[in-house]
Order: C-alpha cells, then sequence, then structure tokens
C-alpha cells in the first residue's frame, strides 16, 4: 500500500466509520425505483393460472372464454410456454445422487404443488388478467398426494416423478472419529428430537418482473426484483435460446429478498418467455397470496440428535440424523439439497469435539418448492447442537455459560478445522463469550432470576453460540456446475470534476452494499465519499459478477473495490507525478486532492488533474496516458468460505398460564472481521435476529393432510412485529481474515443463524423448574401449554 | 389480487341508500369503513354487483347521550370511539377495547356499526356490545326496529340484520351504580384477532358480584355470552365459574390454534378478569 | 348503476380529477393515474401498512379504500409530505440512525410515524413500538426504527422547550 498505510490509518479512512447510506435519501422520500415503478410503453400484465390442489395431471385446459375476454392479449399454456423456453433440472455435480426431474416454466402435463402456475393469462391490465382467470376451466385429475416428509420415503408411498423410483432426491452421511466409542463410555448421553417449521421469507415487495423483447435491438431488457443479476442473464439466455449478449438483467431498488429473490422461479422464467412470444414488455408482479405459494420456502427438517457427554462436561460426540421435504423439484440453479448439506457441516462446528456422525436425507413432496433462505441450514444446526448442550449442563448440572467456554475451540487454535472438515481461518469464541456475558452482566441476570422464580416469575435465560459461512468461493456452487459467478469485480472512473463512479457486481437489496463500496472506494481513491457514485445491478454497466447472497456482498465486493480504488489511486499519482514533475510514490490523494505523502500539503487538486487528462492532454508530458478507469476482480482463494462467529442471548419471561413468551432482552457479539461501517452491520445483525425470531416464535407455512397451504395471508402467517420484538444489543470481536487485504467477512446472516437456539434455550431454561421443554419450532402458546401439561 | 368488477353508488341520505339495497338484495352491499369488505373483495372472496357505500351520510356517525343511553351512530370510526369523553366516562369497557382493534391506520377507518354488522367471531366490539346488554339499531325501508345484542349474532358472520337493513346506530345503556368491568384478550401479536378475549360487565355487591355478563370472543361462532360461567361467579366465585365455562363454550380446532388451547385460555382470562373486577380494577 | 365515477380531491395540494374504476383502490389509482410510485403495495390487504398514506390528516391503508371514496377528500402521499417539509425531521432520524434497509415499508412507516407524533408529544418505546405495530418491516429488526422516532419527538420536545 502506497505512504505504508493500511486502510484503516489512512488520513482520510471512511472505513469502520457509520457513515448513513447515501442511497437511503431516495428511499425516505418515496423515490425509490422497485419493478412495479419501472414504466414502459405498451406494457402488458400477466397473471398465472395456479394449481389449486398439490398433484393431479392436467387432462384439459378449456380458455376459449378467457380469450374473448376484455383486455385479454394471450392466454398461454404449459406445452405453448414450452415451445419457447427449455425446462431445467436443479441437480449440482458436487451434490453426489442429487436428483430431480425437468421443471418447466408452466406445468406441461401435471401439476404438483398448490401454487404451481400452469396457465397464463396477459391482459392490458392486472385486473383484466385476473378477470380471465376466474374465466378459465381447468379439468384436473387428482393424483396422489405426497404431503408427509416422514411418510415420504415409505415403501407404499407412490414416487411424484415415476421415473426417479421413489422419493428421495438427496442423501448425505458423514462419519468422522470413533462415535459408537464416544457414545458407549460417555458418563451423559442427551437425546432430543427437534422439529423446524417451514416458513417463508415474506419480502415486503413481492417478487416482480419486467420483460421487454425489443427484437429490433435483439435485446431482452428484464428489469427484476432480484439478487444475482449476471446469473439470470446466464439462465434466461441458456433457457430462451439467446446469446448472452441479447439479455439485459437490471436490478434496481429490491424491496427485501433474504435469499427469496436468488432462485429460478417458473412464473418469472414464463414472463421473460411471453414477452418474446408476444414481442410486446410483459410485467409480473407476485400478490401477496401467490406469495405465499409460489415463494420459495424454507426449513422444514426434523432432526433427531444424541450428544455424549463426559462427567465434566466435555462434549465427547454428536450423532444426528435430519430429515428434510424440499417440494416436488429441486429449485434451479443453486438447488434444494444445500440447507440440508449445511445443517451437516455447520453442526457442533464451533466445538472441539473429535467424533461425529451425521446423516441427511432430503426428499421430495406435494408442498412448494423450498431452498435457500436467510443463514441456510444454520439455524437448524445451532439449535441442534446449543440445545443438546443445556440438556447436558442441566443434567451434569453446569452452568449454560460455562459448558460452553469449556468447549468451543480455543481462540488461539486456529487455523484448525471443525469437526465436520469445514476449514476455520480465525474464529474466537471465547473472547465473543466473554464479551457477550459482560455486556448482558450474565450473572446478574442469573440472581434477578432465580429471586423472581421464588415469586412465581419465569424468567429464562438463552445462550447460542454459531459459526456462519460467508464470502463463498467456488467451492459453493462453481465446482458443481452452476454458472453463478465467484469472483467480482469493480469498474472505477476518475471524471474531470474529481469524482469517480464506481460500477460494482455485487448488488444492493438494503443491507448497504452500496455504501460500503463507497466507502471502500473513497478511501482507496482519496476521492471524499460525497464525490464517489456507485452503480449496481446491471448486467450491461457494471462487470460480471455474482451478486449478493451467502454473505458476500462486504467481503468479496469490497475487496474488488478495494483493489480497483488503489489501483486507480496508482494510475492517477502516477500522472500527477508526471505533470508535478515529482516521484508517485512521494505523492498521495487525500480528500480529493494530490498531497505531498509525507507533509499532507496539496500539490494539485483532483479537479485541475482531471481537467488536464481530459481537456488538455495535449499538455501532457510526451508519453504520459492516463488511464482513469481501472478495473479490478475478487475471489477468496485461501479458504472455500470465511467462516464468522458470534454468540447471542435471549431473556424471556413465560406466562405458564397462557404460555405467552415475552421477549426482554437479546444481545449478540459477532465477529466478522473488518467492521467497514457499524451502523450497518448492526442493523443488519438485528434485522437477521428479528427474523430469526420469526421462525422461533411465529412463522409456519400450515398445510392440510391434502397439501393445501391453509395460512397464506398475511394476516394468518405472522411475521415478527414491532410491538412484540425486543431491543437488541450488539456488539463486535474483530478477526479479519488475512484472504484479503480489506479483511471483511460476511455478516448478513449471523442475526438468523443464532437468534432461534438462543430464543427456544431461553423459554427452556424459564421452564425447566416445571419439568417441561419444547423442542419444535414455532414454539406457540400451545406448544408450551402442551409441555406443561396444562391442555 | 384485483377486486373483480363491481359497480358503487354513493347515497347522500339513508332512505336513498335503503332503496338501493332493496332494489338489488343479495347483490348489493353496504359499504362502511371498508377494512373486512375492501380485503375481501381484493381478494375476490367477495364479488357484490354494488357497493353501496354508507360514508357520506349525514348523522350516522356521532356520539350522544340521552334518554338514559350512550348512543353511538352506526359509522362512528374506531378512533373516533376512543377518543370520545362520552365514551371514556360511561363506556370505559369499549374505551378499553378499541386500542386491541387492529392498529392506528385501521381504526382511523373502520367503524363500529361494520364491525358488529360484520359479526367478526374473533373481533372486540361485538362481544363489548353483548357484554353492555347493546340495543342495536336497524332502519329498512318499513321501518325502524331494536335489536338487543342478545339477539343479534346468530351464527358465523350472521347477524339479525335483514336484507336491505341497515345497521344505523347502537345504543349502550348508561352504567348502573356499582358497574365494574373487565377486558382482556391474549393475541399473538398486538393488533391481531385473539386467541381468545373476554369482555366483562357485573355489578358489585357488599360480597361479590351480580349481573355477570361474561362474553368471549374468539372461541366461537360468535360473541359467547357464557351464562353459565356468569352465574357461577355471582353465586359461587371464580373457581365455580371456570368449571361452568366448559359448558358455556365449545372452541373448534383451527388453523391458528386447537380449539382445546382457546378453551384453556379463556379459563384463565376469566380467572384474570374475574379477579380484576372483584378488586374494582379492572 | 356505474362502474365508473368522476372524482376529484386535493392530492398533495394540487386539485385533480379522474374517474376510476369503481374497483380500483385507491392505492392502485394513486400509482397508476398520478405517479405517485412512493405508495408501495405490500399485500393489498391491509395488513403490511407499506401503502398508508394521509386522507384528511389521518393515515389510511391506500388498499383498503376505493379510489371512488377519496372524491371530496384531501390525500397526501409521502411525495407530499416530504415536498411540504411535513416529515423532514422524521427522514433525517431515519437517515441517519439506519432506519430503513430496501425502503419498501419506508414511506408507510413515516406516516405512520408523523400520525403517532402528531397526537403523542412524547410517547415510549413501547407506545411507538404499538403505533408501529402494523407497519411490517422485514429488515431493520424494528430497533432502529423505535430509535429514529424517539430521537425525533426528543428534538421536537427540546425545540418547542427551547422557543418557551
Amino acid at each position: 500500500m502506497s505512504g505504508g498505510l493500511t486502510f484503516l490509518d489512512r488520513p482520510n479512512s471512511y472505513i469502520g466509520r457509520s457513515v448513513p447510506r447515501p442511497n437511503a435519501r431516495r428511499l425516505l422520500e418515496g423515490r425509490g425505483t422497485f419493478v412495479d415503478d419501472v414504466a414502459v410503453p405498451r406494457l402488458a400484465h400477466v397473471a398465472f393460472l395456479r394449481s389449486p390442489v398439490a398433484h393431479a395431471r392436467i387432462a384439459a385446459l378449456h380458455t376459449a372464454a378467457a380469450s374473448a375476454m376484455p383486455g385479454v392479449l394471450a392466454v398461454v399454456d404449459g406445452p405453448a410456454l414450452a415451445r419457447v423456453c427449455a425446462p431445467w433440472v436443479g441437480v449440482l455435480g458436487h451434490f453426489k445422487g442429487l436428483r430431480s426431474a425437468p421443471q418447466h416454466a408452466l406445468a406441461v402435463d401435471r401439476v404438483t404443488w398448490v401454487g404451481e402456475p400452469f396457465c397464463a393469462v396477459v391482459a392490458r391490465s392486472r385486473p383484466e388478467a385476473e378477470d380471465a382467470l376466474a374465466a378459465i376451466r381447468a379439468d384436473l385429475e387428482p393424483l396422489p398426494a405426497v404431503v408427509d416428509m416422514e411418510t415420504a420415503l415409505d415403501p407404499g408411498t407412490p414416487p411424484i416423478h415415476p421415473e426417479l423410483g421413489d422419493n428421495l432426491a438427496f442423501e448425505r452421511r458423514l462419519e468422522v472419529g470413533d462415535v459408537e466409542g464416544a457414545f458407549r463410555d460417555a458418563a451423559l448421553v442427551v437425546e432430543e428430537t427437534f422439529g423446524f417449521g417451514r416458513h417463508t421469507g415474506v419480502c415486503l415487495e413481492p417478487r416482480a418482473i419486467l420483460a421487454d423483447w425489443n427484437a429490433a435491438d435483439g435485446l431482452l431488457t428484464v428489469h427484476h426484483s432480484f439478487q444475482a443479476p449476471h446469473m439470470m442473464q446466464d439462465i434466461l439466455a441458456k433457457h430462451l435460446a439467446l446469446p448472452e449478449g441479447a439479455v439485459r438483467v437490471i436490478c434496481r431498488d429490491v424491496g427485501g429478498s433474504f435469499g427469496i429473490k436468488v432462485h429460478i422461479y417458473p412464473d418469472e422464467m414464463a414472463t421473460c418467455a411471453l414477452a418474446l412470444m408476444l414481442r410486446r414488455p410483459v410485467k409480473f408482479v407476485a400478490d401477496r397470496l401467490e406469495s405465499f405459494t409460489s415463494d420459495i420456502h424454507a426449513r422444514d427438517h426434523r432432526v433427531t440428535a444424541r450428544m455424549a457427554f463426559s462427567a465434566e462436561g466435555d462434549i465427547l460426540a454428536l450423532d444426528m440424523d435430519d430429515l428434510t421435504g424440499i417440494g416436488p423439484y429441486s429449485v434451479y440453479p443453486r438447488t434444494s439439497a444445500v440447507e440440508a448439506n449445511q445443517v451437516v457441516n455447520l453442526t457442533g462446528g464451533p466445538y472441539r469435539h473429535g467424533a461425529y456422525r451425521a446423516r441427511a436425507r432430503v426428499v421430495l413432496q406435494n408442498k412448494a418448492p423450498t431452498c435457500q433462505y436467510r443463514a441456510v441450514g444454520h439455524p437448524i444446526a445451532t439449535m441442534v447442537a446449543e440445545g443438546l448442550l443445556d440438556l447436558g449442563a442441566a443434567r451434569l448440572g453446569l452452568d449454560p455459560a460455562a459448558i460452553r467456554l469449556r468447549n468451543v475451540i480455543p481462540d488461539d487454535a486456529y487455523p484448525c478445522a471443525g469437526v465436520s472438515g469445514i476449514r476455520l481461518e480465525k474464529l474466537s469464541h471465547q473472547a465473543a463469550l466473554a464479551k457477550l456475558l459482560a455486556m448482558m452482566d450474565y450473572d446478574a441476570l442469573r440472581a434477578e432470576q432465580a429471586a423472581l422464580r421464588r415469586e412465581g416469575v419465569h424468567r429464562g435465560i438463552g445462550l447460542s453460540v454459531f459459526i456462519e459461512i460467508t464470502n463463498p468461493s467456488a467451492a459453493f456452487y462453481g465446482v458443481g456446475g452452476a454458472r453463478i459467478s465467484a469472483q467480482d469485480g469493480c469498474t472505477i472512473r476518475l471524471d474531470p470534476q474529481g469524482g469517480v463512479v464506481a460500477a460494482i457486481s455485487v448488488t444492493e437489496q438494503g443491507q448497504g452494499t452500496e455504501a460500503v463500496i463507497a466507502q471502500v472506494v473513497a478511501t482507496a481513491t482519496g476521492v471524499p465519499l460525497g464525490m464517489v457514485r456507485v452503480v449496481s445491478g446491471d448486467t450491461q454497466a457494471t462487470p460480471y459478477g455474482g451478486g449478493t447472497w451467502a454473505s458476500r456482498g462486504a467481503g468479496i465486493g469490497g475487496e474488488a473495490a478495494w483493489q480497483a480504488g488503489k489501483a486507480l489511486r496508482a494510475n492517477v499519482t502516477a500522472v500527477a507525478a508526471a505533470i508535478l514533475q515529482a516521484r508517485a510514490e512521494t505523492l498521495d490523494i487525500r480528500e480529493g486532492a494530490i498531497v505531498d505523502a509525507a507533509t499532507g500539503v496539496e500539490r494539485m487538486s483532483l479537479a485541475e488533474l482531471g481537467r488536464i487528462a481530459y481537456f488538455r492532454p495535449d499538455t501532457l508530458p510526451a508519453g504520459v496516458q492516463p488511464e482513469f478507469v481501472v478495473t479490478r476482480h475478487y475471489v477468496p482463494k485461501d479458504y472455500p468460505f470465511a467462516f464468522t462467529n458470534g454468540v447471542q442471548a435471549s431473556s424471556v419471561e413465560v406466562d405458564v398460564e397462557t404460555g405467552f413468551v415475552r421477549l426482554l432482552g437479546h444481545w449478540c457479539v459477532e465477529d466478522c472481521g473488518t467492521v467497514l461501517n457499524p451502523l450497518l452491520v448492526d442493523e443488519q445483525i438485528r434485522g437477521g435476529i428479528v427474523q430469526g425470531l420469526g421462525g422461533a416464535l411465529f412463522e409456519h407455512c400450515l398445510y392440510d393432510s391434502e397439501g393445501q397451504l391453509l395460512n397464506g395471508s398475511m394476516a394468518d402467517y405472522l411475521v415478527p412485529m414491532a410491538g412484540e420484538m425486543p431491543d437488541i444489543a450488539v456488539a463486535h470481536v474483530v478477526s479479519a481474515t488475512a484472504s484479503s487485504e480489506i479483511g471483511a467477512k460476511g455478516a448478513g446472516e449471523a442475526g438468523t443463524a443464532g437468534a432461534p437456539a438462543a430464543v427456544v434455550n431461553a423459554i427452556n431454561d424459564a421452564l425447566r423448574p416445571l419439568g417441561a421443554r419444547v423442542s419444535r419450532q414455532p414454539v406457540t402458546p400451545e406448544t408450551i401449554l402442551e409441555a406443561l401439561g396444562a391442555i | 389480487m384485483k377486486a373483480p368488477e363491481v359497480a358503487y353508488a354513493c347515497p347522500s341520505t339513508l332512505d336513498e341508500a335503503l332503496t338501493l339495497l332493496s332494489r338489488h338484495g343479495d347483490e348489493a352491499r353496504p359499504l362502511a369503513g371498508g377494512q373486512s369488505l375492501v380485503t375481501a373483495l381484493n381478494m375476490r372472496l367477495a364479488a357484490p354487483a354494488l357497493l353501496v357505500d354508507l360514508n357520506r351520510i349525514p348523522d350516522l356517525a356521532g356520539i350522544t347521550r340521552r334518554d338514559g343511553v350512550v348512543r353511538v351512530g352506526a359509522m362512528t370510526r374506531h378512533r373516533d370511539l376512543g377518543a370520545s369523553d362520552l365514551v371514556r366516562d360511561h363506556l370505559p369497557l369499549v374505551a378499553a377495547a378499541v386500542p386491541h382493534i387492529a392498529h392506528p391506520a385501521i381504526r382511523n377507518r373502520g367503524t363500529l356499526g361494520g364491525s358488529v354488522a360484520l359479526g367478526d367471531p374473533a373481533a372486540e366490539l361485538p362481544a363489548c356490545c353483548l357484554a353492555l346488554g347493546a340495543t342495536m339499531v336497524l332502519r329498512g325501508q318499513g321501518g325502524e326496529r331494536r335489536v338487543p345484542a342478545d339477539a343479534f349474532f346468530l351464527g358465523l358472520y350472521a347477524t339479525a340484520i335483514a336484507p336491505a337493513e341497515i345497521l344505523v346506530a347502537i345504543e349502550f345503556p348508561l352504567p348502573e351504580p356499582g358497574a365494574v368491568w373487565g377486558f382482556q384478550e391474549l393475541a399473538r401479536r398486538h393488533g391481531d384477532y385473539a386467541l381468545a378475549g373476554l369482555a366483562a360487565t357485573a355489578r358489585r355487591r357488599e360480597r361479590g358480584l351480580d349481573a355477570v355478563r361474561l362474553v368471549f370472543f374468539g372461541v366461537g361462532d360468535r360473541p359467547v355470552l357464557a351464562r353459565g360461567a356468569s352465574a357461577a361467579l355471582a353465586g359461587a366465585g371464580i373457581r365455580a365459574a371456570q368449571a361452568a365455562l366448559d359448558a358455556d363454550i365449545d372452541p373448534p380446532d383451527d388453523v391458528a390454534v386447537k380449539g382445546r388451547t382457546r378453551r384453556h385460555l379463556a379459563r384463565v382470562l376469566l380467572g384474570r378478569v374475574a379477579g380484576g373486577m372483584l378488586e374494582g380494577a379492572p | 348503476m356505474e362502474r365508473e365515477h368522476a372524482v376529484a380531491f386535493t392530492l398533495n395540494g394540487e386539485r385533480v380529477a379522474c374517474r376510476p374504476a369503481a374497483r380500483t383502490h385507491l392505492g392502485d389509482l394513486l400509482r397508476a393515474e398520478f405517479g405517485l410510485t412512493g405508495v408501495h403495495l405490500g399485500c393489498e390487504h391491509g395488513v403490511c401498512g407499506a401503502c398508508t398514506i394521509l386522507v384528511d390528516g389521518r393515515a389510511t391503508r391506500s388498499c383498503l379504500m376505493l379510489a371512488v371514496q377519496a372524491n371530496g377528500t384531501v390525500v397526501e402521499t409521502i411525495e407530499g409530505l416530504t415536498e411540504r417539509g411535513a416529515v423532514a425531521d422524521l427522514q433525517d432520524a431515519f437517515h441517519v440512525r439506519n432506519a430503513l434497509q430496501c425502503g419498501y415499508c419506508t414511506p408507510g412507516m413515516l406516516v405512520t410515524a408523523a400520525e403517532l407524533l402528531a397526537e403523542e408529544a412524547a410517547p415510549g418505546r413501547e407506545a411507538i413500538r404499538a403505533a408501529i405495530g402494523g407497519n411490517y418491516c422485514r429488515c431493520t429488526g424494528y430497533h432502529a426504527i423505535v430509535d429514529a422516532i424517539a430521537a425525533v419527538a426528543e428534538g421536537r420536545a427540546a425545540r418547542e422547550g427551547g422557543g418557551a
């Protein structure tokens, strides 16, 4: 680094500062541009006929009446659409044995879940399209529905896709160390079956896509509420048989995503195909009711697990069996095997036991497809280990904090491998635990709990130690054959007035990606933050990259921006040196000016340099060619993933008469390496925690035995609201990754990873004196009353 | 999720509205605050041919005290109900219930009459009307009739309002000396429909209570006056009332929760609300 | 009976007139007819609160009011409130405190907060949480929003106190 400065002590560093997001202002004024806000001439609207049953053969579709309705432009069924849009299969090479069946944008001969689209109406307006939907008659012949994942593999259960032979999509087994021996010799073995209800993302802006085929330009322009524009471009090109350059995907403001908006959805592919077929722009905005049946769902796991302890409280071994139902298809292109795979990789990951056995089975069923949603697998893995640990601690008479401090991999043991084989560069469980216990005043809280218990008030404290996968390399998807970029790039251009424009391939959905990139670019280039513009979310305007998912935006996109910024600074100082007849290494750029690096004295403003370079290049010394546009890319290479860690605590009061739980407080200490912007990171953590609390206490996609979703509206599907959520204290330990210069790891999923285990452990801590415990999420008042034997 | 085609009329008099309803029969629906009806329209769960908007009819809203009653116009918004001095002074049960109805923006537009006429079994205000022994004032083309709350709620979303009749006002008797009341509900989230709720009135005697009316909501197909429990509370106390409650209510299982959970919660609420009324602290 | 009706109302300070279909809700009209895309439709069944606007000064779910019912009313959306500076301190506080992420809930949240502070000068955190309890935010976890609204309440109290 020039001048021997690190990024933190560069004189005008914005890194580590709580800078408000420059791009938030427009959102505060209602001036964002979400897909539904994009104005396009001749826009047509599509609405989809969705299966009302879980599994049926499409015998006939009668669409003539609908076609004749006012405003209707086209009624298109599955076979017609399949002539334009090729089907896909959601499998990856590195998940050995993973199987699924070809999936069409509109179901062709069978519908396989309630909500699967199988016919499209395009009309001049959405109300007219919906009017026409009501006039379509579909003859559906019922087929047996596979609903319960527990019986999906029974010999008597018919396979959803007969060509697969059964409903097992994927199975993984892992055995490390002498598991049998450890359980045989253990002083204590605890066992529990954990249930994780199916839930979904409920992005406040529903999924939305607008596809505009301009045949004259040979360009399909797609406005998409999405996280990964280049991935979408690649897949559209492949399945619509277009060259890559004929597809442009633009993701402007995105109203929440959380992993929901990174998958290939049949209705969205159909919308793009319809734009090609009709040669006019077509828009699809999922309404809230169809969001519940057509957005991906997540979780839906049942884990039976046991943990072996020594008499002193050392974890000796962990043995678990995970079963998960993923719907009728593995979702394209990331597949629906990832969550179970992560459960296997992560369970018990913070701890130093040497024996581990895991089996995960992923089964098909006639419910909405599941796939990656925020903190994929993490809340499950964390709950299993943390729940068992608390059971063990209680049986051994150990304090929950003490047993964790005893068992975590010590902070001085890194780098090392976790029991499942995961490679850990640098974690900080001990420091994080110590900080958390001090921050929450653990001992005082315990004393208060004991005093209140004597008065019949049932409070509980729950702890949850977790690890999080961030900054994935190509090991996540690329090695399995998915064309999902693991590398990202940043292009920075110095403009004549001395400002810069940075185009970045990671994307913004509100987490603050653009703000963080701006901070990094300002720091690296020496340009004031207010003169940095960031462009993202446009396949034609940014370098090629993966977008934002798996907590990768800051760590990977940020490093690309840092490297590009440094390179631009070097180019700019070189030209300045030529003009000033100084040696480049004696110059720096600070606050928008070329300065003497040693003294900080200004030598020349960037605006003056820009003027010369762009408008009077004739005055430059011979042989000097300014290159004021620089692109750099970054992909993590040292480790497959940058693991982070953290610990959360929850304090609750349980009304043992009603089963209602009041959240009194929540604390989180986490370690995402370099904290680029504490304001943004802390809110990522808080938002993630509340999503985790939602899954733990409220959110549940409830199906009946016929495969009907029973609570698919916002009134019936309960997401956490302000009135029930606690204030949340957040703090950090910093273990920067050495894989990059900025040292940032991800933080987007830490909150969701650890919150459910913390709150469920707190509830069980409150219930323990009453001899009751809960293990099935969401933990509702009814669950608690049943555990207490009150009903 | 767009509403189906519908016609709309915005009469400026009650007679005009009644004529429209009479002429169009089942095809017409009166539109009050719209906080439930427009939802049903948007979801295409309701598809009336005609909406008769009651929002521009003078004198349908407002709160007055006269002849021993507080009369609340049917189009009085929840927000105005909650902010009314008359309601706070004479109908503290209603004032206590209002903050539990959904959220501020819904209360700004939703109306007492709309809520009562819809007759949602989990709603707060129908239960309050029943607990307070209110009288529903109905107008049809044939004139006005008055239906006591006890005879008004007939089943799931079914009330005594006849076709082409409009609920124009609700009259609440002024509380007698010694009147006490209690209100509690258990909702998963603030503003949600309750898993169980209880609106109660009684008269405090030197020892115990009489004239007890325990009205539960969210536990059946309509607000339920628990006659057995009410009598037991007056005669024998809380435990007896809780025991008697089992015969008064029979909540069914549903998506959200099992019937026996609602039954248990109702019993807990009874204990808490009755305890408060006995102590005089609602 | 007519399925379209002429309506005239005051929208963000301007007199406007149009002829919506009876089935069109006010949120759709404001977006489609007047380009007020700050009105966000998150559920169209009155639950999420993103489409909340002011009608005659009261916070109203624009998805639960028919466009024809706007006749004769005064309607304000986030665009109008921004223009006349009515929520400027709230916007500043939300910005500084990062009380928004994706921004989809934000217009409705600001309208709800504005009504709260107009009615209650010094709400506690619990009152703030109850008031915004009908506005979904899926991103922030609410803590920052509560902080921002509380800060504005304090700021307004200090300004008024200082002027006394």
